[in-house]
């Protein structure tokens, strides 16, 4: 399978860049994981999640800590079960407290990393754990990419089959409750999908700015689209573009990958920002 | 107390002769008791207005019809044959509360409420069509490609009766639909939805504060304050002195008057 890309790539990308082994994963998973993040960005922003997926993110440290005392080389799996517990247990919150969600998000966030890093710190080796603050695309494996690939399909699936009732439930719930949608149900599904998709990206992006790279091209895309196509369009567009030009860049300048595909995000929020005007 | 998932949404024309029956219905939140011992009867074609002071209870009766929130007691659909079924249930909120800058267009919607094919990838033509049958019962087949934000109070408000409507469903709810919408505003909606009625042959029921509106264009009026205090046509109602003296002080003066006319009182009297 990579083969055929790497001829792919050969082919049509004779730059020197494209030569790396590492460069041809890294832009397949960037390709890869746009539609995944373009998908779960626009949806968290309806739904004012951007909060929540942060934690989500945040929390993931608990994870990798949990699956290092249990004595995991690989602690993605423990971390992934650990943040779609978090998800069923922030939304089931959510659902009985009657206090803002703000405040049960924000303090259940604020534990984790504590929790997190206490566990990590013992003993004083938390540095070779820095590479899941920062993220490292570079080193992704064609084992890895193809559990993105996986992710993929698992959430073009879940799209087709309930975006609609994702999208309904973000517009008014009692409004979706009276069309006969399980909205608890529907809810908790999307909170899990998050965990799953932020957990899993992790490694590569990194910790600290996962939840930009989530956010950032769905709220430009809103700023100047007027429905939801528009949205997704241009959603998935600058996750694209930003994607393939921080992963250039990051090459060229030698900077953290993840980070800087975050800044070509932002330029992009900001420039919408300033063209909303026109839009409005 | 019971969950009720009794709601669903099914295509299916209206029925002829069916009635919605709250039996000894009541909902209990947190150790408090919001209503008690609610019975009604709710007809097929019937326009019932629920009126009351605020906290009586009205929206949260409705919340519970809806199924979002549990309740004690019974609450059955029954049809022409008797026997209990899944109705299809409109409701229109008080206010929909969402996010402005959402960029959900009217047909997007539409599209969501009506068909299962994400809406990301387009729109099919029947869905658009659809759409703009429906909207055009509601005199709003301009605002199809608007966004959502970017309607004004009265425009979205008729938008949402539109999706209410379609398809066609057995029992309407709307709560508070007009709080914040002018009188003409107010009087072209109660005119539209009172032909719905009659053109449809569904049930109604309509949380109101405007006494006057309801008097005019309701089958009946529920009086309700935490169960129901009152319940008849709306002369009975107001020919109910002790009620009168005791929600509706202001509705007494227009009384006199004679036939029901729609007529806008300026009081801060009314406790409704």
């Amino acid at each position: 399978m990579m083969e055929i890309w790497y001829t792919f790539v050969d082919h049509f990308l004779p730059f020197a860049w494209a030569q790396h082994t590492f460069m041809k994963n890294a832009l397949l998973a960037v390709i890869l994981v746009s539609p995944v993040f373009a998908a779960m960005g626009t949806m968290v922003v309806n739904n004012k999640m951007a909060f929540f997926s942060d934690t989500i993110g945040h929390s993931a440290l608990t994870g990798i800590a949990i699956g290092v005392l249990l004595g995991f080389q690989d602690p993605l799996l423990i971390m992934v079960m650990f943040s779609v517990l978090l998800a069923i247990a922030i939304s089931v919150l959510k659902a009985l407290a009657s206090t803002s969600t703000d405040t049960i998000i924000g303090a259940v966030s604020a534990t984790m990393v504590a929790l997190g890093i206490v566990i990590l710190t013992r003993g004083g080796g938390f540095n070779k754990f820095s590479r899941f603050l920062i993220g490292d695309l570079l080193s992704i494996t064609p084992k890895e990419v193809l559990l993105l690939a996986f992710t993929l399909v698992g959430v073009v699936l879940l799209w087709v089959g309930v975006f609609n009732k994702f999208l309904l439930v973000s517009v008014n719930p009692s409004l979706a409750l009276s069309r006969g949608i399980p909205v608890r149900f529907v809810d908790t599904l999307f909170c899990i999908t998050v965990a799953v998709i932020v957990t899993v990206s992790i490694q590569w992006v990194g910790i600290l700015i996962i939840n930009s790279l989530l956010i950032l091209p769905a709220a430009a895309a809103r700023n100047i689209s007027r429905n939801m196509r528009q949205y997704h369009v241009i959603t998935l567009l600058i996750t694209l573009t930003s994607g393939t030009a921080g992963l250039l860049m990051s090459y060229y300048w030698s900077t953290a990958t993840g980070a800087t595909i975050v800044l070509f995000a932002a330029l992009f929020y900001l420039g919408a920002l300033i063209a909303k005007p026109r839009f409005a | 107390m019971f969950y009720t998932g009794i709601i669903q949404k099914l295509h299916r024309e209206s029925c002829g002769l069916c009635c919605t029956e709250l039996k000894n219905f009541g909902v209990t939140i947190n150790n408090t008791e919001i209503l008690y011992d609610i019975n009604l009867h709710i007809h097929c074609g019937e326009l019932t207005a629920l009126v009351g002071p605020n906290g009586a209870g009205k929206t949260t009766l409705l919340r519970a019809m809806l199924g979002e929130i549990g309740h004690t007691g019974e609450l059955s659909f029954l049809d022409a044959e008797g026997c209990r079924r899944n109705p299809v249930v409109g409701y229109v909120p008080q206010r929909l509360d969402f996010d402005p800058g959402l960029p959900v267009s009217v047909l997007d919607l539409f599209s969501v409420c009506l068909s299962s094919w994400p809406v990301f990838l387009g729109h099919s033509r029947r869905i658009r069509e659809r759409a703009l049958a429906s909207l055009a019962c509601v005199q709003a087949e301009h605002l199809l490609n608007r966004r959502l934000g970017d309607l004004s109070g009265g425009e979205l408000q008729r938008v949402l009766l539109a999706v209410a409507l379609e398809p066609n469903p057995d029992l309407l709810l709307l709560d508070e639909p007009l709080s914040g919408i002018d009188v003409q505003g107010k009087e072209l909606f109660y005119e539209l939805v009172s032909n719905l009625r009659k053109q449809y042959d569904l049930s109604i029921i309509l949380v109101s504060h405007d006494w006057s509106l309801v008097s005019f264009y309701a089958d009946r009026i529920v009086l309700l304050d935490r169960t129901v205090r009152c319940c008849g046509t709306p002369q009975e109602v107001f020919s109910n002195e002790s009620i009168i003296k005791a929600y509706g002080p202001a509705i007494s003066k227009e009384m006199g008057h004679g036939p029901w006319k729609p007529q806008i009182i300026h009081s801060g009297g009314v406790r409704a």
